[in-house]
């Protein structure tokens, strides 16, 4: 796995570095700017994450970064293909996995897979070796003859994973690949990640969800378009421009009421008996000025704590997000 | 280019697939031709028989009795009613319980020997006393094929009335009806049909191609794929090639053994015409495919294209009769060129090449119509 570090010596080199560089990547839809001067760069062999809220652009980029959509201004350049012009060459490097499941309903998993495979150009022989490697790696032998339409959001989630990386691209594009699966197939599915990614593969995945913003090894937080921040998790989360107060109390959504009021919080979020505060770091000793407020009681009990990825989003983006 | 065969070949397994599990569609593959076949061949008559037609009979006669059952006699028309007088006739065809009255004068007898028709000698012609008709139609002049059709019997003979030889004159012209000696309507249309069904069933077809895997989704996966536009129209055309050919056996095989149609040309002339024009409407369907959003705007394109392939197409009416304009509009219409193929093949035993400026048209819009699809497809979501 390569670390964040290495990235700032090596970045002369950047088309043998780095799977994507873009820069001042825009995109309108008439006058609505969908991604304003968007500066990416991803290594190779890692796990790249667009972490925001709906429509804060991230299909978008993705789309930008597959040929899909054409940019309206800024240079892309992914896998050493100049885009859009290269568009065609860049198509079989690259894998996509759409946000809503594209395959035929109608066809069953292995046709599916077959029609996939002929697709990229697969010999007879391949095909078939690929084709029982990829129904087992992804679980999917014993649904072979199913209807796609009839199956699980998991498994249609793997199978589009299979799909994707059919002919092995050298750089895997998921559009928000889980946000129709329960939490132990995410976990199944992450690790299978992490497997093509050890073996060689560059991923550039989409998500809402925090938990999965976390397994990334590097993370841009979008909103309206525009980059917000971009390190890995850690960093982000060592380097967020907030402190974070822990508040035990009563009367908790009125507190949260009247601590949102002030100028110096960011935001307040309750977690069941807590309150989440995040105070701006201007503010030297967060903990008393909570103190002072009227509405918290001295019996309450106040205390600084770690960062988390949705304190970071809450703070690069001023606003909450559902965990 | 082995490659290209084979995304091709790919995208065609999936339309079979998809069409195999469709059984309602798979069914209407052969429904569509088979009912519409028994259907129109049986209906659609332009020899119209036994009009309702109704009588004032002013004379009351033997005579006036006998005319009305020698008309009656042609089958043309039955007579339903009768009516003391011509206003009240007048009324029932306005009311439409009959289409046309027969009105006999109270001198129909004086009229009738005096008749030319008759034959008592010469006619003296510029008299008005003798140059009069014996009765009068009054016809509901709105529908122009029942109105031809009574016009037909201006002149009909009326030998049987005095039991003597009609007055029998030289006509003008002689003339030799080829091809469909009996006047038979259905000799006509099968051959048409094919173009009609095939016109409706493979754009129809097509024209959801494209929509459909944009409405399901498929779309955004097969545009990041090497698949090119050219290769996905070819795949997407190819299998309803079989289909239309299928239809086209069963239109032209029921119109042989039901229907007496008889069938004169070679069948490869047959299969060569046929091929040509599914490829048109094919191809047409898929032009309309990139330009409609959903499958209703496509279905409504369709028919918006089947209506003059019915109307304009010379399947219905002459194409000789249509005025200029709406001919030029039938010229761009595949059905048009394909239905004089058809009739040249079927009816006439015509080689295609003989005709071959409908075959280049046919060949030519199924090129052009091609890149146009493949063209308008962009492998971009822009």
């Amino acid at each position: 796995m390569i670390l964040t570090s290495r990235s700032a010596a090596n970045n002369t080199n950047f088309n043998c570095e780095f799977a994507i560089t873009a820069k001042k990547l825009c995109r309108n839809f008439g006058q609505l700017a969908a991604i304003s001067e968007l500066d990416l760069t991803v290594e190779k062999q890692t796990i790249y994450g667009f972490l925001g809220p709906n429509g804060s652009g991230k299909t978008t980029a993705i789309r930008l970064l597959t040929g899909l959509l054409k940019p309206s201004r800024g240079q892309v350049n992914v896998l050493g293909c100049h885009l859009p012009q290269e568009a065609d060459k860049l198509r079989l490097q690259i894998g996509y996995m759409t946000q809503k499941f594209s395959l035929y309903d109608d066809l069953t998993v292995k046709e599916n897979l077959q029609f996939i495979s002929k697709i990229y150009g697969l010999t007879a022989n391949e095909q078939k070796s690929r084709l029982s490697e990829l129904l087992s790696i992804h679980q999917l032998t014993q649904q072979s003859q199913q209807l796609a339409g009839s199956m699980s959001g998991g498994q249609k989630q793997r199978l589009a994973l299979a799909a994707a990386v059919m002919h092995k691209p050298k750089l895997l594009f998921l559009d928000e690949p889980t946000s129709a699966v329960d939490p132990q197939n995410r976990r199944e599915f992450w690790e299978q990640l992490f497997d093509l990614c050890d073996q060689g593969t560059t991923i550039l995945v989409s998500t809402h969800y925090m938990d999965e913003a976390e397994r990334c090894h590097k993370l841009a937080i979008l909103e309206n378009g525009i980059k917000r921040a971009d390190d890995s998790p850690q960093a982000l989360m060592n380097n967020v421009a907030a402190q974070v107060v822990e508040v035990a109390a009563n009367d908790l959504r009125y507190i949260k009421d009247k601590l949102t009021a002030l100028p110096q919080v960011i935001s307040a979020a309750q977690l069941g008996t807590h309150l989440r505060v995040l105070v701006k770091n201007a503010e030297a000793d967060p903990v008393a000025l909570l103190q002072q407020q009227s509405c918290i009681k001295i019996t309450d009990k106040l205390a600084i704590v770690r960062p988390s990825l949705e304190d970071v989003f809450v703070s690069c983006t001023g606003q909450a997000v559902a965990r | 280019m082995k490659t290209s065969l084979m995304r091709i070949q790919a995208i065609i397994t999936k339309e079979l697939l998809q069409l195999s599990r469709d059984r309602m569609t798979f069914a209407m593959v052969i429904m569509i031709p088979l009912v519409q076949l028994l259907l129109f061949a049986f209906a659609i008559n332009t020899n119209v028989r036994n009009i309702p037609v109704g009588l004032v009979d002013h004379s009351q006669t033997s005579l006036s009795r006998v005319l009305q059952q020698t008309v009656s006699a042609t089958g043309i028309i039955t007579f339903a009613h009768n009516y003391h007088s011509v206003k009240a006739a007048q009324k029932a065809i306005a009311s439409n319980e009959v289409r046309a009255v027969l009105i006999i004068p109270k001198d129909v007898s004086q009229r009738l020997v005096r008749h030319p028709s008759v034959g008592f000698g010469l006619p003296p012609s510029s008299k008005q006393e003798t140059s009069r008709p014996i009765a009068q139609w009054l016809v509901d002049g709105s529908d122009t094929v029942i109105a031809g059709s009574i016009k037909s019997l201006r002149n009909m003979p009326l030998v049987e009335l005095l039991d003597k030889p009609a007055n029998r004159h030289t006509p003008t012209f002689e003339v030799t009806l080829l091809y469909n000696p009996e006047q038979r309507s259905v000799v006509n249309i099968v051959p048409g049909l094919v173009a009609v069904i095939l016109t409706m069933t493979m754009i129809m077809f097509t024209s959801a191609a494209i929509v459909r895997e944009q409405e399901r989704g498929n779309m955004e996966m097969l545009i990041t794929t090497p698949l090119a536009p050219i290769e996905l129209m070819i795949g997407k055309i190819f299998p309803y090639i079989f289909i239309g050919a299928l239809q086209v056996s069963i239109i032209l095989g029921l119109g042989y053994w039901l229907f007496n149609v008889p069938f004169n040309g070679g069948l490869s002339q047959l299969a060569i015409a046929t091929l040509l024009f599914i490829c048109a409407s094919l191809v047409l369907g898929l032009v309309i495919s990139t330009i409609a959003k959903n499958q209703l705007q496509s279905m409504q394109m369709t028919i918006f294209i089947l209506l003059p392939s019915i109307l304009l197409s010379g399947f219905m009416f002459p194409y000789e009769g249509m005025p200029l304009p709406a001919q030029y509009i039938a010229e761009a219409l595949p059905a048009t060129h394909f239905i004089r193929l058809i009739r040249g093949v079927v009816l006439r035993d015509v080689d295609v090449i003989e005709m071959n400026f409908d075959m280049l048209w046919l060949i030519g819009f199924t090129c052009a119509g091609l890149l146009i699809a493949a063209l308008r497809f962009k492998k971009t979501l822009d």
